[in-house]
Parts: structure tokens; sequence; C-alpha cells
């Protein structure tokens, strides 16, 4: 069978504007949450996100390219850039007719959206931006990309609200795995720091007011990020002949929906999405050494999510369980492809990023969820979770590389 | 109106049933409330008695917003204590909880 293996990473994130700033942050558990910045006062109540906050796009597009991109393709072009240039791959017009690009978003386009709707209910003004529909459209991000890097494959955005990066690699994976290309560039990105975007969370009734604390007992909910990641996916013997660098080997990739609550997570269904991803990466529970957790914080996902791991692993050694979402805060369509990207980091290194911010155990939880400080170990296999809104569950399955042949 | 009458409006046309088949006593999960439906109320509430209920849905006891006439008493609560719109529910320390997660 073909194997898939991750030869480019790219990061724009509140821990870093880059895939390695990013990493050294997640992995010390240096929380990037901090007092909102840069919003329109006086409409929120909640004060606190995790927003990429040192990001001056002047240093990567002129203001003719800047100008046609929301600040979520800004953020997706930029970690798509650098991926590229991190797997070191000279494009030919061969694999850039067969390079696809697929990036997961949860909303979109808000800033030009929320500006929008600023200028013309609040302002009173009537006049339209006449890039805003090409900005705000929901594949701008991936349409952005694959024009930035020249990639000619089949490209297009997933929603799938905060699994919508993970389905987006997933998809990439399978696709390169069935043979339908030997490059994809996959990801997610998301820019709703935007006031209109947080009054809505605030309306759930979900946002901490006081940091994001995963797995804690007096976690108290989850707070909003921003930020992309994206992967370079490519077939093992493409990567392995022109000598690139492997990070890690996605094995598999399992999705499906609870067809049940709109908000309310379902441990049964999400422990199957990670069944479907260990079978079909040919894994056991006992190989897997580590869960990146969709972790958000609120008291229902974590709890359900440490049900549905302990009925998964339940009759072996529970894997390490952590969320790094006490640092980058929830990208919604981003954290599933950041997520994916420490899981590959952490297989690699062999370094498991903490759950930051973590005060109490909660023994309804019962996990060894690294609590604030990084562990050092070495582990063969990791899931990386994602559940998401409308009961949408989507599953990686990672290995450390190694070059040995596969049963 | 009562605040009872008006509670049992609010919650019945979520329902979409007749506020008459509401009683105090009725439980609310019983009388079909899903996840979305407690913030749901709590927002119709909020507009309903110009007050702002701090309610979060991270909190961990919903042993006091079981009925209707739990939900009576919450709103008579508030409004005793004359809690001003818009303070977020960071004083949330006594009101309980709701069932969103992602």
């Amino acid at each position: 069978m073909r194997r898939v293996v991750i030869t480019g990473l790219g990061a724009v994130t509140p821990a870093g504007i880059t895939a390695p700033e990013t990493w050294e942050n997640v992995a010390a558990g240096r929380s990037a949450i901090a007092p909102i910045e840069n919003l329109r006062p006086g409409l929120l109540s909640v004060p606190i996100a995790a927003q990429v906050l040192n990001f001056e796009a002047s240093r990567y597009f002129n203001s003719k390219q800047a100008n046609m991109m929301d600040r979520v393709s800004l953020f997706a072009v930029v970690a798509a850039r650098e991926a590229m240039a991190d797997c070191g791959l000279v494009l030919t017009d061969e694999i850039a007719a067969m390079a696809q690009v697929i990036i997961g978003i949860g909303v979109g386009g808000m800033v030009t959206l929320d500006d929008s709707f600023y200028r013309l209910y609040a302002e009173k003004n009537a006049r339209c931006h006449p890039f805003t529909v090409p900005r705000l459209m929901p594949n701008a991000p991936a349409s952005q990309v694959s024009m930035d890097l020249g990639l000619k494959g089949m490209t297009f955005a997933v929603a799938s609200a905060c699994a919508s990066g993970t389905h987006a690699i997933g998809l990439a994976f399978r696709a390169i795995r069935g043979g339908d290309t030997d490059l994809a560039v996959a990801g997610g990105a998301e820019a709703c720091v935007t006031t209109g975007t947080l009054l809505g969370w605030e309306a759930l009734r979900v946002l901490s007011f006081d940091t994001c604390r995963p797995f804690s007992k007096d976690r108290s909910g989850l707070v909003i990020g921003e930020g992309s990641a994206i992967l370079v996916l490519e077939e093992l013997h493409h990567a392995l002949a022109r000598g690139a660098k492997i990070h890690a080997e996605i094995v598999g990739f399992g999705a499906n929906a609870d067809a049940g609550d709109l908000t309310s997570p379902d441990a049964q269904s999400a422990a199957r999405a990670m069944w479907l991803a260990l079978s079909d990466g040919q894994l056991a529970p006992a190989d897997v050494g580590y869960v990146n957790a969709h972790g958000t914080g609120t008291l229902m996902n974590d709890l359900v999510e440490s049900t549905a791991i302990k009925s998964v692993f339940g009759d072996c050694e529970t894997p390490l369980v952590s969320s790094i979402k006490g640092v980058v805060g929830h990208s919604l369509g981003a954290a599933g492809a950041i997520e994916a990207m420490a899981t590959a980091l952490a297989l690699r290194d062999g370094l498991v990023p903490p759950t930051a911010n973590h005060r109490e155990i909660d023994p309804a939880i019962a996990l060894d969820v690294v609590p604030n400080i990084p562990r050092e170990i070495a582990i063969d296999a990791a899931l990386s979770n994602s559940f998401a809104f409308g009961g949408l569950n989507a599953v990686l399955a990672l290995r450390r590389y190694s070059s040995g042949c596969r049963g | 109106m009562s605040t009872l009458e008006q509670v049992k409006q609010i919650i019945a046309k979520q329902l979409d049933k007749d506020p008459s088949g509401l009683e105090e006593t009725t439980d609310l999960q019983e009388a079909g409330f899903e996840s979305l439906d407690v913030i749901e109320m709590i927002f119709n509430l909020e507009d309903a008695f110009k007050i702002d209920i701090p309610f979060n849905a991270n909190e961990t006891d919903t042993s006091q917003m079981k009925t209707v006439g739990d939900i009576v008493r919450l709103v008579e609560t508030i409004q005793a204590r004359g809690t001003t719109p818009k303070s977020g529910p960071a004083a949330a320390d006594d009101i309980p909880a709701g069932g969103t997660a992602t």
C-alpha cells in the first residue's frame, strides 16, 4: 500500500508565526492566551482570546496582494509558503499539475464580513468594497494558496466547523494513499477573533473569562483562537527519491457523524471515530502512546472525550493525553491542523506537549493529561482528535517515521 | 401577567407546545429540552425580563434549573438583586448549567 508522509510544515499561530516557533512554545506549554487587542471597544464581555498579534502582512505581501485577501487567507498563504519551503521540493510542471490544495475553515473571512457590516449598518455607508466577495468566500484560503504556490491539482475548502483542519488533512492523505496524487498541501485556517464572532460564542455561554484549562477540574470553558497550520503530504517513495526529510507518517483517518445532538458530543460516536482511524492505520490500541485531544476546556467536551478515550484504550495501558488549546486557544477550522502538526512533531522529537493551565486533577477524567510540563518519551504512534458542532468527528492516526516495511 | 405565565409562554414557544400544558413542576428535559434549548431560553428570558442571567454552560450544577418553577425562581432572584445587563458570566457562582460542548 502507498504510504503518506509529512515532508513540510508551516504555521502562523498565537504561539508563533512559524512552525518551529509555534512548536517551541506549544512544547513548553507557554500559553498565548491574553487580553483581547485591536477590536472595536465596548461590545464584548469576554476579555480574552488567543490572537496572532505580531503578524505584519507587509512582511510577506505587497499591498496589492494583501488587498485581495482576508486575514484568514493571509495566515494560510504564509503558512503554506513556509511548508513548501520546509519540504524543499523543486516544483516541476508535472508535480504542480497533480498537487492538491485542501484547506479547512470553520467560518472563513470573518474580518471582511465584520468590517463590511460595520460599514453598512453602523456607518450607514452602502458602498461595498469590490473585493468583499472574493475575500470572504470559504474557498478563498485554498484558492489563494493554490495561486500563490502555483499548485494546479484539485483544490477546495472543507467546512466541518472545529474538525475542518482534520478532515482536510484526512482527505489529502486518502488522495495520496489512493493514488490520485503524489503531493498535497493540506491544513486549516481561521481568523475569527472579531466582535461579531466572539459575540456569537458568548451567546452560547461556553467561553471562559479566565483562561483555557483543558481537563482541569476547574476548567471554565473555551478560549477562541486564530491562525493556520499547513502540511505538505507526500507519497513515501516520491519523498525518498528526492531525499526529503520526513517529519512523521500519516497512517489512518477515521471520520463519522453522531446524527444526534447539534452541540453535545457523543462518547460512543467519538470512540468509533477513533476506532476507525486505528483500523484504517492497521494499529491496535496498545500501539498508541499519545492522543492529542480535542480538549477544548469546556465541561462537557473534556468529560465526554475522556470517556471515549477510556472506552477505546480500556483493555490496555492508557496513552498520554494532552490538549494544546491551553496554549493556542481554539481556532475552529485551523485547530485540527495545528494539532496534527503538534502530533507529528511530538512523534518526531519524542516530546509530548503538555496541557497548559492545568490546576486540579478531575477525578471524572482519570487520564494522564501531561499537566503543564512536557514529557520526554519516545512514541511510535499517536492519534489527533477533532470533534465538531454538528456532531462531526475526525481523527488522524500518525506514526513516527521509520523506513522499515509495514505489514 | 405573572412571571410564571411569562416563563411558561417562553418555554412553550420554544417547545412548540401550548403553555397550558406546562405546570410549575414540569421537568424541562422531560418536556423535550435538548442541549441548546437551555441557552436559548436564557437568551429569551433576558430579552423578556430585561435582566442579565450570569449563566455559564461550564458550571456543573444543573439541579436548580430542572423545572418551570426553578426558572421562575431564577428570574425572580435576579430581578430582586437588580443585576444590570451585560455584566458577563464572571459572577456566575450560584447559577447552574447547560450542556453545550465543542
